[in-house]
This record gives structure tokens, sequence and C-alpha cells, in this order.
């Protein structure tokens, strides 16, 4: 498959070695390779189920492999590893959820720990800088319950950036975002990775918001991958290829447009795939 | 001044009296500090049915120690514990702690039934379980329940962070390292330890309205951790020992004072928080409108 060897003399910061993973007999990807250098963002694509989420709980420790090697900088992939950033689907938190703003970005920062906090001031410091690099410090003192699902969202990027990791995972942190909301996320994931060289792995059924900022695409169907730079990978050939049926892909002022009528799942149809 | 208080109360009597409860005054006291603190995990963790049903079926456990012919409180405790387990691990998947609980429940409410139809003797008067008993607290039951609910409060304390984190931000909590599965365990053994020793005191009919109607109370007027913390162990504190007090004056039971007190404690609080949650979604749509021009 298309490997694409590293920027020259980087040491990778994510390394994926032959490695394998599948549930009760059905195997979802085989012998993915692949290293990712400070800075670099991979977009992950593929339709439901075809082990897109599956490979960020690999890359977070909480999922073994079936055979194959996992390192982060350097280690195995070991759960609650501080050099990891994660942000999770955007997912509405309760109304009465007891927790301001501020509150929400502490417990990114030190939630993991058991005991009473001991050194309550600093950790407000590094909280009030945090809200300040996204631009939430209005919101510090609201109940978090009582934003929207965009700015919910927003305060879960700056818990991801708070331990300044070197990878940071997204699984489809623009999911239902409203288009300003959108810009504000894909600007902070863009910051941490190209001023503070994180590798991004940016797992998403949409391309086209982040399409400008992609370096490589992994895309997984029917068990297997490509990946390359998305000139290299989403094309008619390659994608039809790799679903085994015609697939169309269609440039429109840089954004990218697959068509395809009968693909599995409920992927490729014009709707969400479609514009993808 | 104090004088003339005391005796526009209904007995002469009444300070004599106190005396005499002072055990349960301090039990209850204690176990609702307790409840307070637990009742938001319940109340953010939305298994407050769990609790209903960790409280019906330690029944089935009292019923079992009768016919074995052991100490009924220890057979009740024992129940909601493995019951709390029970819940616990077989929600652990799906989350689903309701559905588990609808399950379980009638099958341990039926257990109990057939082990009360099995025992030989007079089961009626074992059964201040199911309505509260507290006024006949001793020294010794006062101890252990005293012991019982600090231990659960300090393991509380020392889980609070990941514990809140796991039920907030479940997946979140995951990815940062979290065990959330053995905390979610922890706390359902938690629960039903606490379930078992207020069931002494308000009866297994009653037990939400100390475990689950004062966090529910509180969570309507604050947001900040601690003042919820604080609000809520309050509410549960005055219901429970306003309850024993107000009932010494009179002939009725316990239980419906306690009952009382928190639900109009919760009456009161929903009005605040109607108000407060107003002005705050006004005050969040200006900061949001604001930020949106800036951006």
């Amino acid at each position: 498959m298309a490997e694409v060897e590293p920027d020259g003399g980087r040491a990778p910061v994510l390394r994926l070695d032959d490695a394998t993973i599948g549930f009760h007999g059905r195997t979802l990807w085989q012998d993915l390779s692949l290293d990712l250098v400070p800075g670099e963002f991979l977009a992950v694509l593929g339709p439901n189920g075809s082990g897109k989420s599956t490979l960020l709980k690999v890359l977070l420790g909480l999922q073994r492999l079936n055979s194959g090697r996992v390192e982060i900088a350097g280690r195995p992939a070991r759960r609650g590893s501080s050099r990891v950033g994660y942000i999770p689907q955007q997912q509405t938190l309760p109304v009465e959820t007891p927790l301001r703003a501020r509150d929400l970005i502490a417990m990114g920062l030190d939630g993991h720990r058991f005991g009473l906090r001991t050194r309550p001031r600093a950790l407000q410091a590094t909280v009030d800088q945090l809200l300040e690099d996204v631009g939430a410090t209005d919101y510090a003192e609201m109940p978090v319950g009582l934003l929207s699902g965009g700015e919910q969202q927003r305060l879960r990027a700056a818990q991801a950036l708070a331990s300044d990791p070197d990878v940071l995972l997204c699984d489809e942190p623009l999911h239902s975002l409203d288009l300003h909301h959108q810009q504000a996320v894909t600007e902070l994931i863009r910051r941490q990775a190209q001023e503070r060289d994180a590798a991004v792995v940016f797992v998403t059924h949409e391309i086209n918001p982040v399409i400008e900022h992609v370096d490589r695409v992994l895309y997984f169907a029917r068990g297997q991958y490509r990946i390359g730079t998305p000139e290299e990978v989403i094309r008619s050939e390659v994608l039809s290829e790799l679903y085994d049926s015609p697939v169309d892909v269609i440039e429109h002022r840089g954004r990218l447009v697959i068509m395809a009528d009968h693909v599995e799942g409920d992927h490729c149809h014009v709707d969400h795939g479609g514009v993808l | 001044m104090i004088e003339r208080i005391t005796s526009s109360f209904s007995t002469d009597g009444y300070w004599d009296l106190f005396q005499l409860v002072q055990n349960s005054v301090i039990t209850a006291g204690v176990l609702g500090l307790m409840g307070g603190l637990i009742g938001i995990f319940i109340m953010l963790r939305r298994t407050a049915l769990v609790v209903h049903g960790i409280a019906e079926i330690s029944f089935a456990g009292a019923a079992l120690a009768l016919l074995a012919g052991v100490d009924v409180v220890a057979g009740s405790a024992v129940g909601a514990v493995v019951t709390a387990l029970l819940i616990g691990v077989l929600s652990l998947k799906d989350k689903d702690t309701s559905g588990v609980t609808g399950v379980l429940m009638p099958f341990g409410m039926g257990l109990g039934i057939l082990f009360l139809h099995l025992y030989q003797g007079r089961s009626s008067n074992q059964f201040g379980l199911l309505t509260g008993q507290i006024v006949g607290v001793d020294d010794m039951q006062t101890q252990t329940l005293v012991t019982g609910s600090v231990i659960i409060t300090a393991v509380l304390i020392v889980i609070w962070r990941p514990l809140m984190f796991a039920s907030v931000d479940p997946q979140l909590a995951a990815a940062r390292g979290v065990h959330v599965s053995a905390l979610s365990i922890l706390f359902m053994v938690l629960l039903g330890s606490a379930v078992a020793m207020s069931v002494q005191v308000v009866g297994a009919l009653l037990v939400l309205s100390l475990l689950v109607v004062p966090s529910a109370a509180a969570l309507k007027i604050s947001v900040r951790p601690l003042s919820v913390v604080l609000f809520s162990m309050a509410f549960a504190l005055v219901s429970a020992v306003g309850g024993i007090m107000l009932a010494l004056m009179g002939t009725v039971p316990i239980s419906p004072y306690i009952t009382t007190i928190s639900f109009l404690i919760y009456l009161v609080c929903l009005g605040i928080g109607r108000g407060r949650r107003i002005r705050r979604q006004h005050q969040v749509a200006e900061v949001m409108a604001r930020s949106a021009r800036q951006a």
C-alpha cells in the first residue's frame, strides 16, 4: 500500500507498525503502517464501522492491537498519557451540570487525579491562560450546561491542549457545530499543529472544513486502507478500487465532492458522504 | 426568652425527650451529611431509581436474615450492597442502570415475600425497616452508622475528581486515563452501603428523601461545585435532624416529617433556580453574541 516516507530526518512522533485489529473474528483493518512527524495533519476517512474511532482508541491506549505495534513519542501507547490530547465528538452536557467553564477546563488538567487539589491557585492561573488562548475568557464563570454545543466544544479543545500534547487526536470534533464554531475549533487544532509541532489525527466524515490543513489522508473501507496526500487518495480510480464499485470524485472550487450511489453502509450518499 | 419559645412547643418534657433520642439525632445528622454528598453523584449519574431499587431489594436481604435467624439489619445491609454490585456489573456495558434496576427489583421483592412466607414466626414487628425506626438507635448502632458515614465520606473525597470527571464526561475521562468502569463499580458499592445505612433512619420506602432530594434541590440553585456540595449537605442535615425534632412533639412517625421538609426545600429551590437560570441564560446569550461580533 502507498506508504509515504516521513519528511527527511525528523523522528516520527506517532508510529504504527503492521497494526491489525478486529473483533469477533472480523478484521477491521490489517497491516497498517504509518509514521507521523511533528506538525503533520492526518485526516482519517471512511464509512461508519470501518475502524476510524477504533484507531483513536488504539492510539489512546484504550484498545489493544491484535498484532503489530503502536508507539507515541517513541514509547508504546498507554492510557492517560499527557503527550496525547483528545477532542471527542461534540456531546451536549446536561443543563444542571454543576460546573462552570473554568471547572470543566480544570477537570481536563487534573480531573484524573485522586485526593484534594494541592495547589489550587497555580491551577486557576493555568486555567485562566487556557481560557484566554481559546477565546473563552468571557464564559469563565458561566455554567457549562447553559453554553451552546459549539462553546462546549471550544472548551473541550482547550482541555485537550492543556498538556501541550505532541499528538492531538480528534474524533469528529466539528460534527454538528455551526460554521463559526467549526472555524474556531479548527483554528485551535491548526495552531497546535503548526505553532507547537503536534501531529494531528483528525477523524471525520467531512474533509472539506479542514482540507487546506490536511497533509495526508488515511481512507478506510472494506477492511483495507489507502494513505497519501488528498490528491493521491481522494480520486475516482483510487476510491473505486477501494470500494470495489464506481465512485466519482469531483473537485469544485477547492472542495471535494464524492459521489457514489451504492457504496456499502450509509457513507457515500450525497447527503453526508456526498460533500465529503 | 428561650424558655418562652420552648414552652410554646406541645410538650413540657420536650428537652427530656430530646436527651433520649440524642443518638438518633447524631446519627441522622451524620447520615444526612453523607447522603447530601453522595447524592450529587446519584443525580449526575442519573441513578435515582437505582437508589430506590437497592432500598427495596435490601428488604429481601432482611427477610432472608429473619428466616436464617441472623441479624435483620445486617441482612438488609448485605442485601443492599450485593444488589448495588449486581446493578453496577450488569450495567457496565450499556450504562442503562434504570433498565437493570427495573429487572432486578421485582425479582428481589418476590424473593423477599417468599422468605417472609417461609418464616414461621411473627414478622410484622421486624419490619420497622420499611418505614424507619431511628428512635430506637442504641450506642452501638450509632457508632457503626457514624463510622460507616465517615468512611463513605472519606472515600468520596479521595475519588471526587476522577468520579466527577467520569460522571460528567466518561469518554474524555477514559482518554485521560481514568478507570471509568472500576470507578462505576466502586461508586455502586458506596451507594449500596449508603442506602443500607439510610434504610435504618428513614426506612427502605423513603431513602430517596435523604439521598436524592437534597442534592436535586442544590443542583437547582447553584453550579459552583463547592457550593452545590455545601447546599446539598445542609439540606439533608436540616431534613433529617429537623424531621426527628418535629416528630418528638407528636405521635406521627418520623418519615413523613423528613420527606415533607426535604420536599419543601426542593420546591423553594425549584422556584429560586428557575428565576436564576433564566437570568443566567440571558447573560450567556449576551456574552455569546458579543464574542460572535468580535470574531
